[in-house]
């Protein structure tokens, strides 16, 4: 009887401990997984979605290469990459972990994910705030919230597939923010064709903006040139 | 008539004043595609500064955005305004250069009715129209897809951005120029009119020009009344429609649907007024001429 109430005691412990791992256990698991990688060139589709922007689904190829380099070159025609898509490369935010103070947020209730946010320690930094909600047992980033100072809040929300050793996404979505757009009619010469663009306050307000990247496969550390990012 | 049109065209082609028009397109159009090909980027920093906030405005961009579907786009915006004049300076003189000249009387001489001399002289200045506006095509369009290639058209309206894949590009401007062979018509059916009053051409063709100045003027204004009562009436509104071929549909998502127009029945609507407008203005030539006293 004594043997299984310890065996049980250990058992429970053990389960503690898994659940209880700290801020900085988790970060540095999914920083391992990510730090496998040390460039990528990825084909994938992207959609772009703008209130002011009609843009057709366009073929990319995005390029990666540590620390921070990346760039989304369209193949057959012209997209507006939104400022800041840096950022969909998650090795960005852990080039300096040391550089922030992490607090544990504990975990979303729908989702179970682990809540952490990274405070900058430099007051001049650009980003001001990231939070990052982590699949613990996976050692995946799914979603991230960054705040910069000079260009509003990213947003990333990521679904993971046969990439996933490597922390790298099959979709991600990029949400960001959108300044207002209007050029002279004086210089558009514009025909009103009668068409009024369903615009309700609510729908003005918005001016998030949304890219959304489906990647159809990644060649992983094969090498990039750096004439690439130029 | 088929005969007489033949004469008609043979006096058009024969003057060399006709060819005035074409090196002026030709001269304009060159303009434009070396001034884009130097300078262009500044042009698009004056377009693109709305948006350089929100999204990368690299080099490589604009160069993608310089392509010969957006240079041509940009040509017409311009061009489609200044082209009046050229088509005018035909039309306007169809019947009060003849009238100059003193031949009117002698051509009216022949075994043809007035109202058949009025449409061969109309249909005379609508094929100078057309063989214009197919000249402008190949120097504007081609010309530009020779010297700076082909890519998505991108489309800068005053409160949105139309963006079109490169294969889904040619068919509208087959459309477009299509139209403007209407809009330039009508300028050219108005300068017609104008020319039967007249006994010397450069009233008709400076009286032209000056009432399309004028309607373009006003139909760029936006005043509420006005707007719904008066606008969608003036010919120099619907002139501007063959842009419609590139306002594009789109998805709940804001994704371009490929081969689609936003506002297919405005278009063929304008179209519509501009071929009544045709209609009144050639038909109120003819009525006229056929009442006017023929002293030269």
């Amino acid at each position: 009887m004594m043997k299984k109430t310890l065996l049980l005691f250990f058992v429970f412990v053990n389960v503690l401990m898994v659940n209880a791992q700290t801020t900085e256990e988790i970060i540095q698991k999914v920083k391992i997984k990510l730090e496998k990688v040390n460039d990528y060139e990825a084909r994938g589709k992207m959609k772009t979605n703008v209130v002011f922007i009609k843009a057709p689904i366009a073929n990319v190829k995005v390029f990666y290469k540590k620390p921070n380099k990346l760039r989304i070159n369209n193949e057959s025609g012209i997209s507006f990459i939104p400022k800041g898509s840096v950022n969909i490369n998650l090795n960005n935010i852990f080039i300096n972990t040391s550089g922030f103070d992490m607090i544990d947020m504990g975990k979303e209730s729908k989702t179970n994910f682990r809540i952490i946010k990274l405070l900058p320690k430099d007051e001049n930094a650009e980003v001001v705030l990231s939070t990052l909600y982590i699949d613990e047992t996976l050692s995946l980033i799914r979603k991230a919230k960054t705040t910069t100072k000079e260009n509003g809040t990213y947003e990333l929300e990521m679904s993971y597939g046969k990439y996933a050793d490597y922390g790298l996404a099959d979709k991600v979505i990029f949400t960001f923010n959108t300044k207002d757009y209007k050029l002279p009619k004086g210089i558009t010469f514009d025909y009103d064709d009668g068409s009024k663009k369903e615009q309700t306050p609510d729908k003005l307000k918005d001016k998030k903006g949304k890219v959304e990247i489906s990647y159809s496969g990644y060649i992983i550390n094969k090498g990039v040139p750096d004439s690439v990012f130029k | 008539m088929w005969k007489l049109l033949k004469i008609e065209l043979f006096k058009i082609f024969k003057r060399p004043r006709t060819y005035i028009a074409f090196g002026a397109v030709a001269a304009i159009v060159f303009l434009f595609q070396i001034g884009l090909k130097f300078d262009g980027k500044s042009y698009l920093d004056l377009i693109l500064n709305n948006v350089s906030d929100s999204f990368e405005v690299s080099d490589d961009f604009k160069s993608r955005l310089l392509n010969g579907y957006f240079i041509c786009f940009a040509i017409l915006n311009i061009l489609l305004i200044q082209m009046p004049l050229l088509v005018a300076l035909i039309a306007g003189d169809s019947i009060a250069g003849e009238a100059n000249m003193g031949t009117l009387r002698l051509s009216l001489t022949k075994p043809i009715s007035r109202t058949d001399y009025m449409l061969v002289k109309f249909a005379a200045s609508v094929i100078y129209t057309l063989i214009l506006l197919l000249w402008l095509a190949v120097l504007a369009l081609f010309g530009s897809m020779l010297i700076f290639g082909t890519n998505t058209l991108v489309v800068f309206r005053s409160e949105g951005i139309e963006m079109m894949n490169s294969f889904d590009v040619l068919w509208r401007y087959v459309a477009a120029f299509g139209y403007a062979a209407v809009a330039l018509t009508t300028v050219s059916a108005l300068a017609f009119l104008l020319s039967v009053f007249a006994e010397n051409s450069i009233g008709p063709i400076i009286a032209t020009m000056s009432i399309v100045i004028v309607l373009t003027i006003l139909s760029e204004f936006n005043i509420p009344i006005y707007d719904k009562t008066v606008k969608p009436y003036l010919f120099t509104t619907h002139m501007v429609a063959w842009k419609g071929f590139f306002y594009v549909q789109a998805d709940a998502d804001n994704k371009t649907i490929d081969g689609t127009i936003q506002n297919l029945p405005a278009i063929l609507r304008s179209m519509g007024i501009l071929i009544a407008y045709i209609i009144g203005f050639v038909g109120t030539a003819i009525w006229i001429f056929k009442r006017k006293d023929i002293l030269t």
